[in-house]
């Protein structure tokens, strides 16, 4: 036996044997692996993707790596958003607060900038970097199935808890320094609940840990309930309260009825002696 | 004062007197005068129908009918009645401006004082009648009803003293050691990896949630009311780094997680207005500012005294609790607040 | 046009004669209806304020009636089970709930609600109106000093009456108010804790407090203010009204329409058109929704929370006052409290109640007035009324702060400092403001006694020299721009005697001097009979006309006067 062997080695036949090798066993992993293969790839492309558009849109503040920029003196120019979650990106940049385009006491509501693929794609981004708040499912934003017991409940939470700062309507409220709690009017369910998961700039968090999702969920339904329904007394103000009652009371009816006075000691129409 | 001086003092310009007449269209012209009469009864007529109207919409309109966001019932009911009684109202006053005499007509003024004869009269009946009760001569009588009738007034003082309670309970609130901080509303306790840094929870001792064996609340009505107006806190959680606490109550909060009161020192309305990043508390009502990162000093607006915090521990299985009642005065100041207990 | 026949040959008058035969033998009232049935009243709209008050009062009373058929004064919990879905299931107190019963439930019930509501904040601002117009024309002088009292006594109760009304629903937003009252009773100097106890029969909130508050607002105020308009009417009729100078306007007449049928019929049918507006108000614009605030919770609260706006001083006043706070002897004074929320309205009432007082004591006038004034003619007044005036307003605003702040996106604190402030600057500058303006206004009127009006007809003459052509005004309104009191002559007491003796009354008299140096200080007399005279002789000798008399027709194009 040792004839066949010595006669038939190559001096490239190891290499040869190791490259086979591989092939076989490449290959049959490559045939008999789980089909995580694509699943992987659109994850990674979408990330990919929100990275391109962070890196053109978002960097210039939070830094190339997301972990923030800080100004000469150590004031926050753009925070680090390692953590924040996809919920938190989902709520700032889907109510178009971010990108911010003006300098201002807190960014404002506005029409959003990016559509809503590209939100997802810089949420998964963000996400990817560090764990964080999730973007809710449908679940638990499905206001419309509350129950009435749902909306009672929604309402004591949402008077304890949020009306000091966004007012019994919902209609906003004042802090320190030009800075404000916006209306709640016309923002969607889920913007609702990030918000309140996320604490955006100035408002606190409310983790899911106290304020459960179900009851998170109560006061989203209840919000849409008050918002919903008939402005029973008429013209509502705003509803801003005494403020806006006064300025009726005197604009309307002192205005009013002292103009029916003038009409009541104004002199006709006289005919000139002929 | 001389001529010159009357001369100079008399009035410049003399009274007219009073403007001649000058009638209304509706006096000379009898189609004037027929259709301002037919614009006032129009109006009554109207108002009346809109009464009637009222009437029909009460009975018929469902409560639940909304017109254009509103009440149906609300605006029909209150277009009806508002317009029915404006349209008697201009209609009695166009009556009044168009179809009434309008001649102005001069009165006298009298003099305002009663005359010298009405009070001399006065007087000698008031002499008369001084005189014969003897009020004047008989000191003893007189003074010892005023006496009577001024003694009379400390009954109806007296009687009041039950209006209420003398104060009591100024320095304390239903906060003991042991006692769970939990979530307001939903009464859950809270442990510390529940809270994330810009947390803020609206929190109740945990005895305003306790329930007896029949289930019913321990504390209801009146008296959860009356105990959360002094014990109602709020919980934040700040960076370690962030806090600078107050004397000797460097060890008062968890990781960062401080309790303060909700009960504004000013005149007592709940705060919640927390800012995160600043670590502010706002008070809706006066806009006083707490710094909640440095022992709840006053940063701003009517409020004197720094909010009160509450000392936090752990219990057997991890859940927030109070060490023990607050240290501070909770909620607006009174008189002796520096004679009592605490200050 | 048909003639009339004495009533008591028409029909209805001869069925009638039988009964009302039967009250007069009891009442005797003819002797009261004989002078007043044909009381002749002044027509003016500023005349009308008060009455605007009045008729408030009276929806108040029916629409307030209405309502206690259904509310339950009472702080006892319950559960609500009612018509509005988002509260159902809720514990919260009677009344309350029978609140939301009434908006919801009852039919009719929201809108005599906001009819009575509305009707409360129309109330105060007619008072407010009111009290300025008699304020600016002098018409609290003598004889009607009382009167005025009686008027600043119903405007102190309107106040309470209408904090106690809205605190009645016991929601989130009136609860609030009375914590802050809570607070504000504490503030009291040594003895608010035990004011504080007895108000609210123990402490905050108990359960007193709401069916105390409804008392008050149904039986003891609405008495006392009954008591006080009556009294405030009684006398107005028996003064007779003031009324504005003008031609045959004397002090010792009125001249207007009488009773029956003309001041009954506008008056009367004021009285609809103010009820009509405030239910067109309580139909169409929604007030106090308490649905939406929730029932009262103590550790509840909403952003924005302000009281109605009669109370809106007070609470600008307590929102710019700076956190003063002090122990003496070991008592504690909260003057950041005491000071705005009470010490300020006691100031206020004080000065109004005081003003007729100290106006006579400054002018020395005992005279009876009738007529009234022009504000222009009395320029410190009216300039010291602004000023008071702008004091309320800036406190007003700063009790509306964080509304501004949100709604105009501005610094709730750059706004409370400018309030800080405001509130000492503003009324300097407009009493400065006020004055000029008044003073400048006298100035024209006696320009146009003395020269005419401007036509606006240039003329050239054969110099070349420009003027403007005047045409004197109608002789109605020269005697109405002359119808004021001359400036009175002002000495100062003299310091000492012939002999040298001081007088011993020197520094009063000293400071009474002053006082009227002040308040008369800068107004422009009316001309004398001298000075008119000149100057019609002035403009003969220039060659116009000035014809007297109410025959005045205007101007030509060329500047003359029209006559027939």
């Amino acid at each position: 036996m040792r004839n066949l062997s010595t006669r038939r080695r190559h001096p490239l036949a190891g290499l040869m044997v190791l490259l086979v090798g591989l092939l076989v066993a490449g290959g049959l992993f490559s045939a008999f692996a789980p089909q995580s293969a694509t699943a992987v790839d659109e994850d990674s492309r979408k990330v990919e993707a929100g990275r391109q558009l962070f890196l053109i849109g978002c960097a210039s503040c939070h830094g190339k790596n997301a972990s923030g920029v800080l100004t000469k003196s150590g004031n926050n120019y753009g925070p680090s958003l390692i953590g924040v979650g996809a919920a938190a990106v989902d709520f700032q940049v889907g109510t178009g607060r971010m990108p911010l385009t003006n300098n201002a006491p807190q960014a404002p509501r506005k029409e959003p900038v990016y559509t809503d693929e590209e939100i997802s794609q810089l949420a998964a981004y963000v996400a990817s970097l560090g764990p964080g708040p999730s973007i809710p499912g449908a679940e638990a934003l499905d206001y419309k199935n509350a129950s009435e017991e749902d909306v009672k409940r929604g309402g004591e939470f949402f008077r304890t808890n949020c009306t000091a700062c966004h007012n019994s309507v919902g209609a906003g409220g004042a802090l320190p320094s030009g800075r404000y709690a916006p209306k709640l009017t016309g923002a969607s369910a889920k913007h609702i609940y990030e918000a309140m998961v996320t604490g955006p700039q100035q408002m606190p968090v409310f983790s899911n840990a106290v304020i459960t999702p179900e009851d998170k969920l109560a006061v989203i339904a209840y919000i849409k309930a008050i918002e919903d329904e008939p402005s029973y007394g008429g013209y509502g103000g705003g509803g801003l309260g005494p403020v806006v009652d006064g300025l009726f009371a005197w604009i309307v009816g002192i205005g009013g009825l002292v103009g029916v006075a003038v009409w009541i000691g104004a002199n006709g129409a006289r005919v000139k002696k002929q | 004062m001389n001529d010159h001086d009357d001369i100079e003092r008399a009035e410049p310009i003399e009274n007219p007197g009073v403007p001649a007449h000058l009638p209304r269209p509706t006096d000379v012209d009898p189609k004037q005068e027929r259709r301002a009469e037919l614009q006032v009864s129009g109006m009554f007529g109207v108002a009346g129908l809109l009464a009637l109207a009222f009437c029909v919409f009460y009975f018929t309109i469902d409560r639940d009918q909304t017109f254009l966001g509103w009440s149906a019932l609300n605006v029909a009911l209150g277009a009806t009645l508002g317009s029915a009684l404006l349209l008697i109202g201009v209609g009695a006053i166009q009556w009044a401006k168009k179809l009434m005499g309008d001649h102005e007509i001069i009165e006298m003024r009298h003099p305002v004082a009663s005359s010298t004869e009405d009070r001399a009269e006065t007087l000698k009946a008031l002499n008369a009648g001084i005189d014969e009760s003897g009020f004047a001569r008989r000191p003893l009588i007189r003074n010892s009803l005023l006496g009577a009738v001024g003694l009379l007034g400390l009954p109806a003082v007296v009687l009041l003293r039950d209006l209420g309670p003398l104060p009591h309970s100024l320095y304390e609130t239903v906060w003991k050691k042991g006692m769970r901080v939990v979530s307001d509303v939903s009464g859950t306790p809270i442990k510390p990896s529940d809270l994330e840094v810009g947390q803020l929870v609206n929190a109740e001792p945990g005895i305003i949630f306790e329930t007896d064996a029949d289930g019913e609340r321990v504390l209801h009505g009146t008296e959860a009311l009356q105990a959360k107006a002094k014990a109602a806190v709020i919980v934040v959680r700040m960076r370690p780094e962030d806090i600078t606490p107050a004397k000797d109550r460097e060890n008062w909060g968890i990781e960062g997680i401080l309790c303060y009161s909700k009960i504004c020192t000013h005149v007592g309305c709940p705060i919640s207005l927390w800012e995160q990043q600043t670590h502010h508390v706002l008070c809706p009502c006066h806009q006083s500012t707490f710094d909640l990162a440095d022992a709840g000093k006053v940063i701003f607006g009517p409020a004197n005294r720094p909010l009160p915090q509450l000392q936090l521990g752990l219990d057997g299985e991890g859940y927030l609790i109070a060490m023990g009642d607050f240290q501070d005065v909770v909620g607006p100041s009174f008189p002796e607040l520096k004679r009592g207990p605490k200050s | 046009m048909s003639t009339y026949s004495p009533i008591e040959d028409t029909g209805v008058g001869k069925v009638a004669s039988g009964p009302v035969q039967w009250l007069d033998e009891r009442l005797g009232l003819a002797g009261l209806a004989k002078k007043n049935l044909r009381k002749i009243f002044p027509d003016h709209w500023s005349f009308m304020l008060g009455e605007i008050a009045l008729w408030s009062f009276v929806v108040l009373l029916l629409t307030g009636t209405f309502l206690t058929f259904w509310f339950q004064p009472s702080m006892a919990e319950t559960t609500y089970q009612g018509t509005y879905e988002p509260l159902r299931g809720l514990e919260m107190s009677h009344a309350f709930a029978s609140t939301l019963d009434i908006s919801f439930d009852i039919r009719g019930g929201l809108l005599m609600r906001q009819i009575h509501h509305w009707s409360a904040n129309l109330f105060m601002a007619a008072i407010i109106v009111h009290m300025l117009r008699v304020f600016f024309t002098g018409a609290f002088r003598k004889p009607r000093e009382i009167n005025w009292l009686i008027g600043v006594g119903l405007f102190s109760l309107g106040m309470i009456e209408g904090f106690s009304g809205y605190s009645l629903p016991d929601d989130l937003l009136s609860g609030t108010g009375l914590r802050f009252v809570d607070g504000l009773i504490r503030s009291i100097p040594i003895v608010g804790s035990y004011i504080e106890f007895f108000v609210f029969g123990g402490e905050f909130p108990g359960d007193l407090i709401i069916p105390r508050l409804y008392m008050a607002h149904i039986l003891l105020i609405p008495a006392l203010l009954l008591g006080l308009i009556g009294a405030h009417l009684l006398l107005l009729v028996y003064h007779k009204h003031t009324q504005w100078p003008g031609p045959g306007r004397t002090e010792r007449n009125v001249v207007g329409y009488p009773m029956l049928p003309v001041y009954a019929a506008k008056a009367g049918g004021f009285f609809f058109v103010v009820f009509g507006f405030t239910a067109l108000m309580g139909a169409f614009i929604q007030i106090n929704p308490v649905w939406l605030y929730g029932p009262y919770n103590p550790s509840e609260v909403t952003a924005g929370s302000q009281p109605d706006w009669y109370m809106g001083w007070v609470e600008g006043a307590v929102r710019i006052m700076p956190n003063w706070e002090n122990t003496i002897f070991g008592w504690t004074f909260s003057w950041n409290v005491f000071i705005p929320a009470v010490l300020l309205m006691g100031l206020l009432f004080t000065v109004l109640a005081l003003w007729p007082f100290v106006e006579r004591w400054i002018t020395g006038d005992d005279r009876d007035h009738h007529l009234l004034d022009r504000p222009r003619n009395m320029p410190v007044r009216t300039a010291l009324g602004v000023a008071g005036m702008t004091f309320y307003a800036i406190n007003w605003i700063a009790g509306g702060n964080d509304i501004i702040a949100l709604k105009l996106h501005m610094d709730i604190f750059a706004i409370t400092w400018a309030a800080r402030i405001l509130v000492f600057v503003a009324p300097v500058i407009a009493f400065i403001v006020t004055k000029r303006i008044c003073i400048g206004l006298q100035h024209g009127d006696r320009e146009r006694i003395l020269h005419g009006f401007e036509t606006g007809v240039i003329e050239r003459t054969v110099d070349g020299n420009y003027s403007e052509r005047h045409a004197p005004l109608e002789s109605d309104h020269q005697y109405v721009l002359t119808t004021h009191d001359r400036l009175p002559a002002l000495e100062a007491p003299a310091e000492t005697d012939d002999n040298g003796v001081r007088n011993p009354e020197g520094r009063k008299a000293r400071l009474h001097a002053k006082a009227r140096d002040f308040f008369y200080s800068g107004a422009v007399d009316k001309p004398t009979t001298l000075d008119v005279e000149e100057a019609h002789h002035h403009a003969d000798h220039t060659g116009h006309e000035l014809p007297q008399g109410n025959e005045f027709q205007g101007v030509s194009e060329t500047g003359v006067p029209k006559e027939h």
